[in-house]
């Protein structure tokens, strides 16, 4: 019954925020409602990550998740983007602490990818979420996009194509 | 702005133009020097830069028959148009990870109460 009620007002939407602290680096932080032993789980259970990590409006379908998350085990997450192969995603994790820290490598770019630390801090019933990606050099990062947002970039073709098509008939 | 936004996003979402804009952060080029570092036709890094400059990321002057290219006047909005991106990308995700947290949490809660019982 409470249930009910709260799903028809709609949770209270937190603020995401993402700051460049350097060269190297960018810091997202996010509240979570939701004590920190389960946003834990939500990020290291792969039934849960599933259901998650990829929501809709990403526009690609995820096609296999799979999650080892000790201290050197492994993780794998394959998407349907829409090409003739699947694109994967994988890595190892560094840091596995219970409830307050994970730490995982960004190994499908081959040297040089990225770490990603994710701190949880509950707060009051809530978590905080402090998610921090560090890469190797700045022309990493810059190169980097999005990660899995690459994906989104052949919704931008489109619109390049059109932006070229537009600067072609204003006679540049 | 977020025409203005859009336009940024859709001139950083290909990898070549990412690596023009990088390559002109160091010294300006001519098209023919970008041609060749990205080992593409002339046609087709004209493509690229045109669409850079469209964006007012890049900004192209003819001196002779070279063709020079540098950054432009919004070098910095491109910096936060690359954060926005990645902000909405996270903010979606985090959406959907606070949906399923707090499914999770009113779960655990209801069938804390039945086992009191």
């Amino acid at each position: 019954m409470d249930a009910r009620i709260e799903s028809k007002l709609g949770p209270v939407k937190n603020r995401t925020t993402v700051e460049r602290t350097s060269d190297r680096e960018v810091v997202v932080t996010r509240i979570i409602n939701g004590p920190a032993r389960i946003v834990f789980e939500a990020f290291s259970k792969a039934e849960l990550l599933k259901r998650w990590w990829v929501p809709k409006s990403m526009g690609m379908t995820l096609l296999s998740c799979e999650v080892d998350a000790r201290v050197g085990g492994t993780y794998r997450l394959e998407f349907d983007v829409g090409g003739p192969e699947p694109a994967a995603f994988f890595g190892t994790y560094v840091d596995v602490t219970p409830y307050s820290r994970l730490a995982w490598t960004n190994d499908e770019g081959g040297e040089g990818g990225s770490v990603t630390t994710v701190t949880f801090e509950e707060q009051s019933g809530k978590t905080l979420v402090v998610l921090r990606e560090s890469y190797p050099s700045k022309e990493a990062l810059d190169a980097a996009g999005t990660g899995a947002a690459d994906a989104m970039v052949e919704t931008f073709e489109q619109l390049d194509e059109l932006l070229v098509t537009l600067g072609e008939s204003s006679g540049q | 702005m977020t025409t203005r936004l859009d336009t940024s996003f859709a001139a950083l979402s290909d990898a070549t133009r990412r690596g023009v804009l990088e390559q002109l952060g160091r010294a300006d080029a001519s098209i023919t020097d970008l041609a060749e570092k990205f080992h593409m036709t002339l046609t087709g890094i004209k493509k690229h830069v045109g669409v850079l400059e469209q964006a007012g990321l890049v900004t192209t002057k003819k001196i002779g028959r070279v063709r020079t290219c540098q950054l432009g006047p919004r070098r910095l909005e491109a910096e936060t148009a690359w954060l926005e991106r990645y902000r909405q990308r996270w903010d979606e995700r985090f959406d959907a990870l606070d949906t399923v947290v707090q499914e999770l949490t009113r779960k655990e809660t209801s069938d804390g109460r039945k086992n009191r019982k």
